[in-house]
């Protein structure tokens, strides 16, 4: 019996033969770090190492870091495990790494979505013996549109508003999905404008030279009503704050996965909800697991134990792993 | 079926009423009749009778979109809505198709007699030409409830837009017992004197909860205060020697409560008598609990009508002599009350029940905490020159209940809720301390703010001991002010009492678990309120 190549532990994934960790959730000496989302980038780490389009945005969100980037691809040795990132499509440099340690190979997917969204480098399935999987979405009844369908809907929607006499205020979180939807806004339709945050996270991604449409940054002393038929870029905590009344009648939409289900959309009393997520889909995670040939199957954050019954069902080695990842779409 | 969709669609987009009114009124005015009719009845909480079991809709789901029977299980309670989950498991439709939801809904009739066989292909057939919001609602025909945030009154004023007609009118016109089948979009709402039913009660009038102290409503004098009895508002009937029992879910109760038969010997035609009824002991109303088997019934056994023996608590008169009394003042509709049932038997069904003198607000206040030896919930304050008004409106009538009872227990289990509520735990189960044991006493899921169960549910994920089906056990941490109006004795609990309208106060961030209460103080209040 080999020993296993990662581990999980109180404070993450770990790698004995590697001694490091995967996007631990408390201080480590060497974090391997797939995207910059709080839950998976934590401060506190003595070392990071994140890809080069993944590492901006890090640095922006924890300060002053050890860190090191890594292209898509490149392989590393670590002690006696050999690593390396791989697209995992869920938002601009996120990745999942692979780590192979006496001819055993494991992927650790971080969060990921197997559809292209345009601005994400695509997902890449990576052959391995064992996978560490998210199923945020792992339930039959989350099958997403096509991103077409999605956009032309919320095209459609903002030039209804403007026509109207309304903004459009659009709630998204302010690291990757706030991009997505910016690169399928139709800009032609009026002016964008975006909250502090997503505003913040733009600015790097342009430096790193992905594109995306111009956009005004909503300032305090600015003229918020004064940009007729705007359609605003915010977080979604920001839509139900003092900050969105400045835009005058507005109608509200949010965009998540969670949008699917009738009663969530209703809870978050939103005018509009739109089915866009970055996580994978439920036949995208049976995609993704089936393209990586591995046997073993260990299911993370998500419907967990649902999602690892069904898999055993399908043949699958499939266990269920408790972590702390939970964050910008896990709730709700 | 695509017009109901888009309607539908349209009024579950916006969160905003006029948005919603204008939709539904372009749908009155665009229609076919039959579906503008099938829509009223489905928004007022009818359908379709049942033509297969939601057991078997789940099978055949399961079967089709090629998941085990489980697995459709383990996510019904995620999306909280069971035609919903139908929806969304379902592969994409094959076909298109764009009948009306008349010719949808006559599918599903002629299911009913259809033989067991075919009914399976009729289903999956449907499923495979409706689109997703289209399957979710012809699903919802079969399951019923279709709750899209449209009320009663909404839609009457939506038809109001539609037709021209008042709204008071027509909240009257959609009252009774019609049915798609026994009636048409004409005789229902455009004809001007609607063919006379029998049976149909008026809109009930429905009191506003008093926060303020009473003296905020003026001079003492122009108000009527009454017990406010707690039992179950109804309407009696009748007209042309036949009785007939609503109750304010409009629901014709007329067979479940003989007792009423008798009415027509003691008060002529045309009568309408607006009250409570209430379980009774020959000299007060016997506690809620002992009504509760009759509600359930539809037919009584001879045994529990000598148990539970009904009567009306008779409080308003609306029709008289076969006239409309509604907008005759409160003070003269009760003094022709009065008349009326003054030579009424003693063994009647029907009784008037008293008006309470008062001088002062203060002196009011010192009745109302009489309430419970009464077994009311607290007063009625009624203005005395007020009309019957329909629906609930601000200003004339109010209930001003008494504080109710409270006890600080555990919770120990937790449920997910539906609808607005899935996949957020809000149906919890409560316990108090009988020595070292927590006894389960009380379910409750109302009285939190949303952002308070979001937090419960976060820490229910994490702190789940065990799991039975949909529901978990917790750790017997948190501490919840369980709020209800009446204790009673039960057999049926293992803790041995039954509460009232239990729902959760507060939650007790500043107690621990230890510091709930026993059972011991349980059986004290039941001592003393039971």
């Amino acid at each position: 019996m080999t020993e296993p190549v990662l581990t999980f532990t109180d404070r993450g994934i770990y790698c004995p033969a590697g001694d490091f960790h995967i996007d631990p959730w408390r201080p480590v000496d060497r974090a391997l770090i797939t995207h910059g989302h709080a839950d998976h980038a934590r401060p506190g780490h003595g070392a990071y190492l994140a890809t080069t389009g993944a590492l901006p945005v890090i640095r922006h969100r924890l300060g002053q870091i050890n860190a090191e980037d890594i292209a898509y691809g490149t392989a590393r040795t670590i002690g006696g495990a050999r690593v390396s990132f791989h697209p995992a499509g869920h938002l601009p440099g996120s990745a999942q790494i692979r780590v192979e340690v006496g001819g055993q190979v494991w992927v650790a997917s971080g969060d990921y979505k197997t559809t292209p969204d345009g601005l994400s480098e695509p997902f890449e399935p990576v052959r391995c013996h064992a996978f560490i999987t998210e199923c945020t979405f792992g339930l039959p009844v989350f099958t997403w549109p096509s991103q077409d369908s999605v956009a032309a809907d919320i095209n459609a929607w903002w030039a209804d508003n403007a026509a109207q006499g309304r903004a459009s205020l659009l709630g998204a979180y302010s690291l990757g999905k706030a991009q997505r939807l910016l690169s399928v806004l139709d800009a032609q339709q009026g002016p964008i404008l975006t909250h502090g945050a997503v505003e913040a996270t733009n600015a790097i991604l342009r430096t790193q030279g992905y594109a995306l449409p111009d956009t005004i940054p909503v300032t305090p002393d600015m003229d918020a009503k004064a940009h007729k038929g705007a359609l605003i870029l915010a977080p979604p905590s920001a839509l139900t704050s003092a900050w969105a009344r400045r835009f005058g009648p507005a109608s509200t939409g949010f965009a998540s996965g969670w949008m699917r289900l009738r009663g969530i959309r209703r809870r978050r009393a939103m005018d509009r909800g739109f089915v866009v997520s970055d996580h994978a889909d439920w036949s995208g995670l049976h995609q993704a697991i089936k393209a990586t040939g591995a046997e073993k199957i260990f299911a993370t954050h998500g419907y967990t134990e649902i999602f690892a019954r069904w898999l055993k069902t399908y043949g699958y080695d499939a266990e269920v792993v408790p972590t702390e990842f939970g964050g910008e779409e896990e709730a709700s | 079926m695509k017009r109901f969709a888009a309607l539908f669609t349209a009024i579950d987009q916006t969160t905003k009423t006029t948005a919603k009114t204008k939709a539904l009124a372009d749908y009155f005015t665009q229609a076919p009749d039959s579906d503008k009719l099938w829509c009223i009845a489905l928004f007022l909480g009818r359908r379709p009778k049942r033509a297969v079991t939601t057991t078997a809709l789940r099978e055949w789901a399961a079967e089709r979109a090629g998941i085990p029977l489980w697995l459709l299980e383990e996510s019904y309670p995620i999306v909280g809505d069971l035609a919903e989950t139908l929806a969304l498991i379902l592969p994409p439709p094959q076909q298109t198709s764009d009948h009306s939801l008349t010719h949808w809904i006559d599918v599903l009739r002629a299911l009913h007699d259809a033989p067991q066989d075919d009914r399976k292909p009729r289903i999956l057939e449907a499923w495979d030409q409706l689109d997703a919001t289209e399957r979710f609602l012809f699903n919802k025909l079969i399951t019923g409830g279709f709750r899209i945030g449209v009320s009663r009154k909404l839609m009457t004023r939506a038809l109001a837009q539609a037709t021209g007609q008042e709204e008071a009118t027509l909240a009257h016109k959609l009252m009774g017992g019609w049915t798609p089948e026994s009636t048409s979009f004409h005789a229902l709402i455009e004809a001007e004197n609607p063919a006379a039913d029998q049976s149909r009660p008026y809109p009930f009038y429905l009191a506003h909860q008093l926060d303020d102290t009473p003296d905020t409503l003026g001079d003492p004098a122009d108000w009527q205060a009454e017990w406010k009895w707690d039992g179950i508002r109804g309407q009696l009937i009748l007209r042309d020697n036949a009785h007939h029992v609503w109750s304010r879910g409009e629901e014709l109760m007329t067979d479940r409560f003989p007792e009423f038969a008798r009415a027509i010997d003691f008060l002529p035609p045309g009568t309408v008598l607006d009250g409570e009824i209430v379980a009774w002991d020959g000299a007060q109303p016997l506690p809620f609990n002992t009504l509760q088997p009759r509600i359930g019934r539809k037919t009584v056994p001879k045994k529990l009508l000598r148990e539970a023996p009904v009567i009306l608590l008779a409080y308003d008169l609306l029709e008289h002599g076969g006239h409309d009394q509604r907008d005759v003042p409160l003070a003269d509709r009760r003094a022709a009350l009065t008349t009326l049932l003054a030579d009424l038997p003693e063994d009647a069904p029907i009784r008037l029940p008293p008006t309470l003198p008062f001088d002062t607000w203060n002196s009011l206040t010192d009745t109302r905490a009489k309430a419970r030896e009464m077994r009311a919930e607290g007063l009625m304050l009624k203005r005395c020159n007020s009309p019957y008004l329909s629906g609930r409106k601000k200003g004339d009538w109010w209930k001003w209940k008494l504080a109710p009872l409270t006890v600080d227990a555990v919770m120990i289990y937790a449920q997910q809720g539906h609808g607005r509520r899935a996949n957020l735990f809000t149906d919890f189960t409560f316990a108090v301390w009988q020595g070292n044991d927590l006894v389960p006493f009380a379910k409750a899921y109302s009285g939190l703010t949303d952002a308070e169960f979001e937090d419960i549910t976060r820490w229910v994920r994490k702190n789940t001991l065990q799991r039975f089906g949909p529901v978990r056990q917790v750790r017997p941490e948190h501490v919840f002010e369980i709020a209800f109006e009446g204790i009673q004795p039960s057999t049926r609990h293992k803790s041995g009492i039954a509460l009232r309208f239990p729902r959760m106060a507060r939650w007790r961030h500043d107690k621990t678990a230890q510091e709930a209460n026993t059972l011991d103080d349980l059986h004290a209040l039941l001592a003393a309120y039971g």
